[in-house]
């Protein structure tokens, strides 16, 4: 059993087009768990992923993922990653595409079937990518990046324009990932999502706002609504500063 | 470097190819028709052996260009190649993929310009098919390693399309095709002397009229293969794991 965390991030600084955008991010990621990421739009929520994943210049700091530094050659079968925007090949089928990224990953040829009926898309195997509605897409999307069973899942909004029920089953997956020792990051800007993470980081401007688990932030701040604690943290810290 | 991922690319170029039946039939179907086009605009059979096969060489170099930069700006655009950057997979696996998959598809068009030409256009040819079609393929990926070049610079579709004419024209007017090199102006000369184009058209017009490989179409080649194998080092290093 390995106890050390499946993700470390210190003092991350992030500089994009001459702003920084993140401004000395620290937090660490327990195997095994789902974090979530939550903030407005344009927080850093994306630019911290992609340094979780190693695609991100990064200004100064450390992330380290799985015990290399992220971006390191050993982790790229290890971790799994779906952008907000699916990056699929829009003139392929489903199965087409799940087809090529198992080569690539040298995953094993049963996964495709697997992952293709994990984000419920069996139905579509045969479709191309560019005749599947937005909810199907990002569940292409988030089928490929559970391909070759990586350890750590970085999963940008899996969830945007999903019906409430594909939502659970999408959440349920997680959970299940995550009892298999599966580390998930998952980043969502709907509230009624965070109460389903085991950590929360609440991120606004760059900054942690908070972190903690849900029922810590709720008793912390004293409302049983995560989207009410939230403002109330950020009016706490409007408040500290002034 | 992997045999598999490289072959899987190349499966994948193929397969959206196939997907596009349009870019299929223009790809294939555009060549032929500007060569039966060349042959009843001249109307001279000794003009139409001399043009047509330099021309047999362009197709490819420009085909290629344009469908090898589109292509690559979509990977970059759409996040697919971030995506496979975040993957065990090599740059020259795609490159490579890129270019066995470009060198099918330039097999299949060479095939049909070079049949309807050698029967009904009735083009006389004195080189050998071999070289012929070596050199078409040596053409393709130049055009293939250039325009992956070339997207790295490109933020847009519509930059993107730009780069023909930046990249090819000029080299179009200087390759010798419209006039010979050894009348122009001597720095015009010497410019052509650096640009690949030259030489493609050059190792072209070497086969029309020789029947044996000469020492000048092998040394076109030699330097066709240097030109295409540094474009594609460049385009390899322009392929960043890490962006801003």
């Amino acid at each position: 059993m390995n106890f050390s965390p499946a993700v470390r991030v210190q003092a991350l600084r992030v500089v994009r087009g001459g702003r920084e955008v993140l401004h000395g991010v620290t937090f660490d990621v327990p195997r095994g768990s789902i974090l979530g990421l939550l903030g407005p739009s344009g927080c850093g929520k994306t630019t911290l992923m992609r340094a979780l994943v190693g695609v991100q210049i990064v200004k100064g700091g450390t992330v380290t993922v799985l015990g290399e530094p992220a971006g390191s050659p050993g982790l790229r079968r290890r971790v799994g990653y779906s952008t907000q925007t699916p990056a699929v090949y829009a003139d392929l089928t489903v199965a087409e595409n799940l087809r090529y990224f198992a080569s690539v990953l040298r995953a094993p040829r049963t996964d495709a079937a697997r992952v293709v009926d994990e984000v419920g898309l069996g139905k579509h195997r045969d479709q191309t990518a560019q005749t599947l509605s937005g909810g199907q897409l990002s569940r292409l999307s988030l089928a490929v990046a559970l391909l070759g069973s990586p350890d750590l899942l970085v999963l940008d909004e899996p969830t945007v324009g999903l019906d409430p029920v594909l939502r659970q089953e999408l959440w349920e997956l997680f959970r299940e990932l995550a009892d298999r020792g599966v580390t998930l990051v998952v980043s969502s800007h709907v509230m009624d999502e965070a109460g389903r993470t085991d950590r929360l980081l609440l991120m606004r401007e760059g900054r942690l706002l908070a972190d903690g688990t849900p029922d810590g932030l709720r008793a912390r701040t004293g409302t049983p609504d995560l989207e009410e604690a939230f403002l109330q943290l950020i009016t706490e810290k409007a408040g500290s500063l002034a | 470097m992997s045999l598999a991922v490289t072959l899987a690319t190349t499966r994948r170029v193929l397969a959206q190819l196939k997907h596009d039946r349009r870019t299929l039939a223009l790809l294939i179907g555009v060549p032929a028709l500007l060569m039966t086009l060349l042959r009843y605009v001249f109307d001279q059979p000794a003009l139409f052996d001399r043009i047509g096969p330099m021309l047999l060489g362009l197709f490819p170099f420009i085909v290629m260009f344009v469908v090898a930069s589109v292509a690559t700006l979509r990977e970059r655009t759409t996040g697919t190649l971030e995506r496979l950057m975040t993957m065990p997979l090599g740059k020259l696996d795609l490159l490579f993929g890129y270019a066995l998959a470009f060198g099918v598809l330039t097999l299949v068009q060479v095939g049909a310009v070079l049949l309807i030409s050698l029967t009904w256009l009735g083009l006389d040819l004195d080189g050998t098919l071999g070289s012929l079609v070596l050199v078409s393929l040596l053409d393709a990926l130049l055009g293939m390693a250039l325009g992956l070049f070339a997207s790295a610079f490109a933020r847009s579709e519509f930059q993107a399309v730009q780069f023909l004419p930046a990249f090819v024209l000029p080299q179009l007017l200087l390759c010798g095709l419209i006039i010979p090199r050894e009348s122009m102006a001597s720095w015009l000369e010497a410019v052509s002397d650096a640009l690949p184009l030259t030489y493609a058209v050059e190792g072209m017009r070497e086969i029309s009229v020789h029947p044996d490989v000469t020492g000048t179409l092998a040394l076109d080649i030699a330097v066709m293969t240097a030109f295409t194998l540094t474009a594609l080092l460049l385009g390899a290093a322009t392929l960043r794991r890490r962006t801003v």
